[in-house]
């Protein structure tokens, strides 16, 4: 067990006991917390794999901005306990099977994979900030532009859909 | 170092566990943050592919992903206020204008 194994298990140990949190939780802001958790947890991950600016992405990003308008929100609509209506029978007995199912595939094909897929992460050195802002700018410039001009819209998506009618 | 097939595993676990959130939560707002965890399943298998291959174009894609998930939760909590208002419940049984 070499260190970073370690500290692969423990954050991926607490990545999915938030999941899990998430599901079992009753209460929409400790479903909101729970997930937190997930999103600091896969920050450490990407940190361990070399990936400092995704990291930091992802804390800010997802950790400050998005979970607080969560947060926000949850608390402005004044969100209680989840009430359970008649619970649909189909979601009960085919959801749970068919979600393990899911997964049990993916990580199935995964473990059969070859080699190259296999191939130890080499970690640190090749994901520089630099490198990244470099791809951004110069390969990805269009795409990037038009993210700029989707979250406008989007902007202006939410104002219209949240504004009071007079 | 740590196998790719780990990661990859974990973030299909994640994936998995946001699919069954999606299922079985009734809140709206529940099952909205379900959507992000699968967001972020998707992310961890990105990053980790682009550092097996050392390929950085992954980690691109990654913000890219962070952007997307940070416009639609702008528009999608626009829309769950909109329903809260007008229904008077953050229940999804009660949102069933489109049911037959």
């Amino acid at each position: 067990m070499t260190p970073q194994l370690v500290i692969f298990f423990v954050l991926a140990t607490l990545a999915i006991a938030g999941a899990l949190s998430l599901i079992l939780q009753k209460h929409p802001i400790h479903s909101a917390l729970s997930l937190i958790v997930v999103m600091v947890a896969l920050a450490g991950l990407y940190l361990l794999l070399g990936a400092e600016f995704v990291a930091a992405v992802q804390i800010i990003v997802y950790g400050g901005a998005i979970m607080v308008l969560f947060v926000f929100v949850i608390m402005l609509l004044n969100a209680g306990i989840e009430e359970h209506t008649n619970f649909s029978k189909l979601a009960g007995y085919a959801g749970v099977p068919l979600g393990i199912a899911l997964t049990g595939f993916i990580a199935a094909a995964i473990a059969r994979s070859t080699d190259t897929v296999q191939a130890a992460t080499t970690g640190g050195n090749i994901a520089s900030t630099k490198q990244i802002s470099t791809m951004i700018f110069k390969e990805f410039v269009y795409p990037f532009e038009l993210t700029s001009f989707l979250i406008l819209v989007a902007i202006m998506g939410a104002i219209v859909l949240a504004q009071r009618e007079k | 170092m740590v196998p790719t097939n780990y990661y990859v595993i974990l973030s299909a676990v994640l994936f998995g566990l946001g699919v069954i959130a999606f299922i079985f939560k009734r809140n709206i707002i529940s099952i909205f943050m379900s959507i992000e965890l699968m967001l972020n399943a998707v992310n961890l298998a990105f990053v980790a592919f682009s550092q097996s291959k050392g390929n950085l174009d992954g980690q691109v894609f990654v913000l890219f992903v962070i952007i997307v998930a940070a416009a639609e939760a702008a528009v999608g909590l626009g829309i769950i206020i909109l329903i809260a208002r007008n229904r008077r419940s953050l229940n999804v049984e009660r949102v069933d204008l489109l049911k037959l």
